[in-house]
């Protein structure tokens, strides 16, 4: 029990996140109608590609002293996340363009 | 921005540290924000810029203002490298997004979804040496990260195979044990690597072995689910990529990428769930795949097969008050989806009231359907859900049941021994008269014999599902 409570306690600023950010998930997405199954899972990958911070960071700070597979790898998972990122909203808006469109055309 | 403003528990912090701090804060509710939005139908658009505004800012001031802990910014050659391969991947990416066809829809998000769990599991590659020995979470979550990454990236790139019909079903009893096996393996590996004490440095070959073991597991996990499962698979592969971002987040010590993460995680677990109801399986149950396995079932209790010509389908059809659309996987094939507006549109200047039904696990991804039926411009008020379809379905003249197989069966209802036993289906059999579009006599992807197609009220019309309706289309519009 002890033990737990150490745990909680030096970690409690990040189970904190991590508890309200769960509840936060289901809360915000719960009632979504079927028609936006595909976007809102489109849309939420391009979120998960939040790692580019990762990316920026690993290649931001990177010895370019000398040529290194930690470089290269760093690169190639900048541009990952990149494909995650950029791909996943822009792939998303094609979609909800269109269910756009058909709303205005029949107003 | 490196003037120092004040001292937080001995540590001095710049202006520009509080700067990117507030920027993560405001990026983190932005994604909530635009996640909120994605969830309403007028909204949706606006809440995928919103959550992309806030990923453009956390981007740009982590270039501009991140340190690392000797307090050194990011140097402008690094800069210059990060934009280039940030041009790269957003040129591709930019050009397959728009060039993509609507068909190749859940390819496209399974292929996004891979490429993020890989990024993720190369942050934690790279990221091991630099944990502390001894130091459990920092361990942790880059072992977490790793595994998690991984098996994203594998997994989505076997569902990506497999939905562009360029990998098939492998599926032997023995895999699940294999599997189990597989992932014990790596998990004690994992556990190894985080609790044995060695310093991280010198355990470069354990986190490559972990690497290569968490990719074969993702290979063989997706492996053997077959293609009716994917809306599940899909959508739990995108909840383990945001965890995986999220571990990230962790190792970085990052709030908007564990915000972000978790998210993304929970919002997929959700649709996983709803997944999994939709189909009335458990998670465990779809991921062991012990479809097509099921226990006895009735399956000689055939009828004879009735096929009807396009002119009395026309003559049926036009004379009809009301008409529901069933789609599945098929119509996607077949890329049947103007060709089915164009017969929607005719019959309904015929005045007949058309409606789709859609199932929710209709197709390959969670709302494929819709996607689908939205790019030929069919109105979403048409698209009407199993549950709201169901009750209305007894007063429906002619249930037209386009490539769909297993969410019409009756056998969910019929055979306690069919592996869909209890499985929601749209009752298709209480509509007055059916007509099916079926290539040919084959079974659905459960394997499983349907039995409305024996029904005394179904008429069967073989073909391709495109030309068929073509044909029909033309057909009523000659009478």
């Amino acid at each position: 029990m002890e033990q737990v409570l150490i745990f909680f306690f030096t970690y409690k600023e990040a189970i904190f996140i991590i508890a309200l950010s769960i509840f936060l998930g289901i809360e915000v997405i719960s009632h979504v109608p079927a028609v936006l199954h595909t976007p809102l899972m489109s849309g939420a990958n391009a979120i998960s590609g939040v790692i580019i911070i990762g990316g920026i960071i690993l290649v931001g700070h990177a010895d370019l002293s000398h040529f290194s597979l930690s470089l290269v790898l760093g690169i190639l998972a900048l541009i990952f996340a990149t494909l995650n990122v950029v791909g996943g909203f822009a792939v998303t808006d094609r979609m909800l363009e269109m269910f756009k469109k058909k709303k205005s055309r029949k107003l | 921005m490196n003037e120092i403003i004040g001292t937080l528990n001995g540590v001095d912090f710049t202006l520009g540290d509080s700067i990117l701090e507030l920027s993560y804060l405001i990026a983190a509710l932005l994604f909530v924000w635009g996640l909120k939005l994605l969830s309403h139908p007028e909204t949706a658009r606006g809440g995928n810029l919103w959550a992309a505004a806030g990923m453009g800012l956390a981007m740009l001031t982590t270039l501009l203002l991140h340190k690392d802990h000797a307090g050194n910014g990011i140097p402008l050659t690094n800069v210059w490298i990060i934009l280039s391969a940030i041009g790269i991947g957003s040129v591709i990416g930019w050009i397959v997004a728009m060039r993509v066809k609507m068909t190749a829809m859940p390819q496209l998000v399974s292929l996004y979804n891979a490429t993020g769990g890989a990024a993720s599991a190369l942050v934690a590659l790279l990221e091991f040496p630099n944990a502390v020995a001894g130091n459990f979470t920092s361990l942790l979550v880059t072992v977490l990260g790793l595994i998690i990454g991984s098996v994203a990236f594998s997994g989505s790139m076997i569902a990506y195979g497999k939905l562009d019909g360029k990998v098939g079903d492998i599926f032997a009893g023995y895999m699940k044990y294999i599997n189990i096996i597989l992932m014990l393996v790596t998990l004690a590996l994992g556990a190894y690597l985080v609790f044995s004490g060695i310093p991280p440095t010198e355990l470069t070959w354990g986190i490559y072995l972990l690497l290569a073991l968490s990719l074969l597991y993702g290979v063989m996990f997706v492996m053997p689910i077959g293609g009716a499962d994917m809306p599940v698979v899909i959508s739990l592969l995108n909840a383990l990529t945001g965890i995986a971002a999220a571990m990230g987040g962790f190792i970085y010590s990052n709030e908007a990428m564990i915000l972000g993460g978790i998210l993304v995680g929970a919002a997929g677990m959700i649709l996983t769930m709803l997944m999994c109801k939709a189909m009335n399986r458990s998670l465990l149950n779809v991921i062991i795949g012990s479809f097509g396995g099921g226990g006895e079932s009735i399956t000689h209790e055939q009828g004879t097969i009735k096929e009807i010509q396009l002119s009395d389908a026309s003559i049926l059809l036009s004379y009809s008050k009301q008409v529901v659309i069933i789609p599945g996987y098929g119509l996607a094939a077949a890329q049947a989806q103007h060709a089915v507006h164009e017969l929607e549109m005719l019959l309904e200047s015929k005045g007949v009231s058309v409606r789709y039904a859609i199932h929710p696990v209709a197709g390959r991804m969670p709302g494929h359907m819709n996607v689908l039926l939205a790019e030929s411009d069919v109105q979403y008020e048409k698209l009407i859900e199993m549950e709201h379809i169901n009750p209305d379905m007894p007063n429906v003249d002619v249930a037209i049941v386009i490539g769909a197989n297993d969410v019409v069966n009756p056998a969910a209802y019929d055979d306690p021994g069919s592996p869909i036993y209890g499985m929601p289906i749209i009752n298709a059999h209480l509509a007055k008269n059916i007509i099916i579009l079926k290539r040919g006599m084959g079974k659905g992807y459960a394997g499983i014999e349907n039995f409305l197609f024996f029904n005394d009220k179904t008429r069967m019309l073989f073909g391709d599902a495109k030309s068929s309706l073509q044909k029909l289309t033309n057909e009523i519009k000659s009478m």
